[in-house]
């Protein structure tokens, strides 16, 4: 029951690296928090399953401190550091039945017979697994195998974090918001610090109480689901949370002023600090670019795409592509609309990082 | 999609081969059921005898069924020997082999090494080097005060076959566990780590039940060698001392070619065919009921 500190964790497969672009994980600090779900999300390639080994141990950061409390265990083996972690591909024990699948990491490390069996039929029954306790593991389906890896995973109370790998990628669609829902349930029951890696953000955001998007071995954001989506501190985080994601615009930002391909638009906040000689981009959500019947931005509809619960207009302004949300009566291609953009969701970013101004 | 056509004239791609086996394999086979049921007075004349070569084979108290007896408990001791070391050594080697770098390639050729030598050669090889006069092997153990000589002693001949053939085939059985071994994702160890898994649990729980496919292929094709094992007794120990390594194919080798004694020959190859043949298939069917029966 700690929290797991990562003191500038960083890491280099094979090696000595010579520049940055060597690392596969960039130094990195953050405190995991006890009790908490977090998701790691990223494309893939982005060092989240490297930053997942790392504090498992099966791989050995070549820079760095891991810190479980106070206690450093940057270079403890795995099977010293009371920890689980659930892969992505089911890994089950072909000669065990379910049940001595689940005992398993119990049982080497000796706990009595009576907390071992007590402690298997209640994660049995939390999965489901109830029915199955005494068959071998060998032949069941995908799903249940996934399960019974789920289960060795959550089975000892006393662990630090429960590390999952993409866990639910083998797992059919309908299955996986049930299972999903039963590890978040599972999570609330136990308290215990979960790290959840995904490269699905519905995944990670219904998931995690707080979310790292990762790229290119760097943590670009650490937020709740709603500070991802609301206010993205990184032109990634804003391009790769939502569906579709945040437009972005080249603009020249004066005060509480945008200007964007010859059209000017109001922002939420006066911004005096913009560096002249590096490129700014203005982003703003489709969720929060209408089309309205009042003045606004004259802009051409090219292309209408139906998602049944929300209907998205692909448009351009000027000469700029913009996504933009639309209302069921807007028909024509190009036709022109005039579309505004809320203020108060618009944002302003520096060489991709974002700008916070003052308040008007 | 359109639907595959069903068309049976493929069958006459396999005509060719099932010529060549007729000619190589089933002609033959029936020459030797015929001779197995039919007596001579030489000349080439042939009388009909029904089962009597088959009643004197299997009836210890002839001369012929005693000495197919000797020859067929022998045969098994070998292979029971051969097998017992063979399998858990290969599996023991094949988990000490390197799984990665340089050192990959070159153990894996050192280690097939052996298997590319040709059987006879193989005999040659041992019946110089374990001559108590001249051969390292030999002179080398008679010179620290044992009893050894392969033409001489039932013991040191015994155990010289048994070590050529441990030599020869192990290999086969390192390089067929290897591959299974090589075959378990990366992930089954990570998470017995995580499970806090001893060596011994790993092996037993994880790397034993993976192989399993691989060592009843392993198993099978020894006991099959080793069973018909004929070179190498028959250029190093001649069968003897005495008969000691006299197995069946030696035994039957002088019975059909020394003796000229066609039918008892006849019956006996038959015999110990159809021998090969079942216990490979008792064992086979055994092997993969049991694991169907304990999935269910």
């Amino acid at each position: 029951m700690t929290s797991i500190t990562l003191d500038r964790i960083a890491h280099a497969y094979g090696g000595k690296p010579r520049s940055e672009s060597d690392y596969q994980l960039k130094p990195f600090q953050h405190v995991w928090e006890q009790g908490l779900a977090y998701a790691l999300l990223g494309p893939s390639g982005c060092g989240k399953t490297t930053l997942l080994n790392i504090i498992s141990g099966l791989v050995i950061p070549s820079e760095g401190r891991l810190l479980f409390g106070d206690k450093d265990v940057t270079r403890l083996p795995t099977e010293q550091r009371n920890i689980a972690q659930v892969f992505q591909f089911p890994v089950i024990y072909d000669t065990m039945t379910v049940a001595e699948n689940l005992a398993f990491p119990l049982k080497n490390r000796r706990l009595p017979k009576p907390v071992i069996e007590a402690r298997v039929a209640e994660i049995a029954a939390m999965l489901d697994l109830t029915a199955d306790l005494g068959r071998r593991a060998r032949g069941l389906t995908a799903d249940a195998k996934q399960k019974i890896s789920l289960g060795r995973g959550l089975v000892r109370s006393d662990v630090s974090a429960v590390l999952f790998d993409e866990p639910l990628t083998v797992i059919d669609p309908a299955l996986k918001w049930e299972l999903r829902s039963k590890l978040k349930a599972v999570h609330r029951a136990l308290d215990l610090l979960m790290i959840y890696v995904t490269h699905d953000q519905i995944e990670a955001l219904t998931f995690a109480d707080k979310v790292v998007v990762m790229n290119d071995g760097r943590a670009v954001q650490i937020g709740t689901p709603a500070e991802l989506f609301y206010r993205p501190e990184h032109t990634f985080v804003g391009y790769f949370i939502g569906s579709p994601g945040m437009n972005f615009m080249p603009a020249a930002v004066k005060g509480d002023r945008a200007r964007v391909a010859g059209f000017e638009f109001g922002l939420g906040q006066v911004y005096d600090n913009v560096p002249a000689g590096q490129p700014v981009q203005v982003g703003v959500r489709p969720e929060f670019v209408s089309v309205t019947s009042g003045p606004g931005l004259p802009a051409q509809v090219r292309r209408v795409a139906d998602l049944g619960r929300k209907r998205l207009a692909y448009v351009s302004l000027g000469d700029h592509p913009l996504v933009v949300t639309i209302p069921r009566e807007v028909e024509g291609l190009g036709e022109v609309v005039a579309i505004s953009i809320d203020p108060a969701n618009t944002h302003v970013y520096v060489a991709d990082a974002r700008v916070q101004g003052r308040a008007p | 999609m359109t639907e595959k056509p069903l068309n049976n004239r493929a069958w006459f791609f396999v005509l060719p081969v099932l010529g060549f086996v007729l000619f190589s394999s089933i002609i033959p086979v029936m020459t030797v059921v015929n001779y197995s049921v039919q007596d001579t007075m030489g000349a080439n004349s042939f009388f009909w005898n029904g089962d009597q070569w088959f009643r004197d084979l299997l009836n210890p108290a002839t001369t012929i069924g005693a000495r197919f007896n000797d020859a067929l408990f022998r045969t098994l001791a070998f292979s029971l020997a051969c097998l017992a070391i063979e399998i858990p050594l290969g599996i023991a080697l094949a988990l000490c082999a390197p799984r990665k770098g340089w050192a990959v390639g070159i153990s894996l050729v050192v280690i097939a090494l052996p298997m590319l030598i040709p059987w006879n050669v193989v005999g040659t090889i041992w019946q110089i080097f374990t001559r108590a006069d001249i051969g390292l092997f030999g002179a080398t153990l008679v010179g620290t005060g044992l009893r050894y000589n392969v033409t001489q002693e039932p013991i040191s001949a015994w155990m010289t076959i048994v070590v050529i053939d441990v030599w020869h085939w192990t290999p086969l059985v390192i390089l067929l566990s290897y591959a299974g071994l090589r075959a378990i994702p990366d992930a089954y160890y990570q998470a017995a780590r995580i499970d806090g898994a001893s060596r011994w649990a790993v092996f037993s729980k994880i790397e034993l039940p993976k192989l399993q496919k691989v060592l009843v292929i392993a198993v099978l094709l020894r006991f099959m060698q080793t069973f018909m094992i004929y070179t190498e007794p028959f250029v190093v120990t001649g069968g003897g001392p005495g008969s000691a390594t006299t197995f069946l194919s030696i035994d039957l080798d002088k019975i059909a070619l020394g003796q000229v004694d066609l039918g008892n020959a006849a019956a006996m190859s038959l015999v110990y065919y159809l021998i090969t043949l079942t216990v490979c298939w008792i064992f086979f069917t055994v092997m993969t009921q049991l694991e169907r029966r304990r999935d269910v």
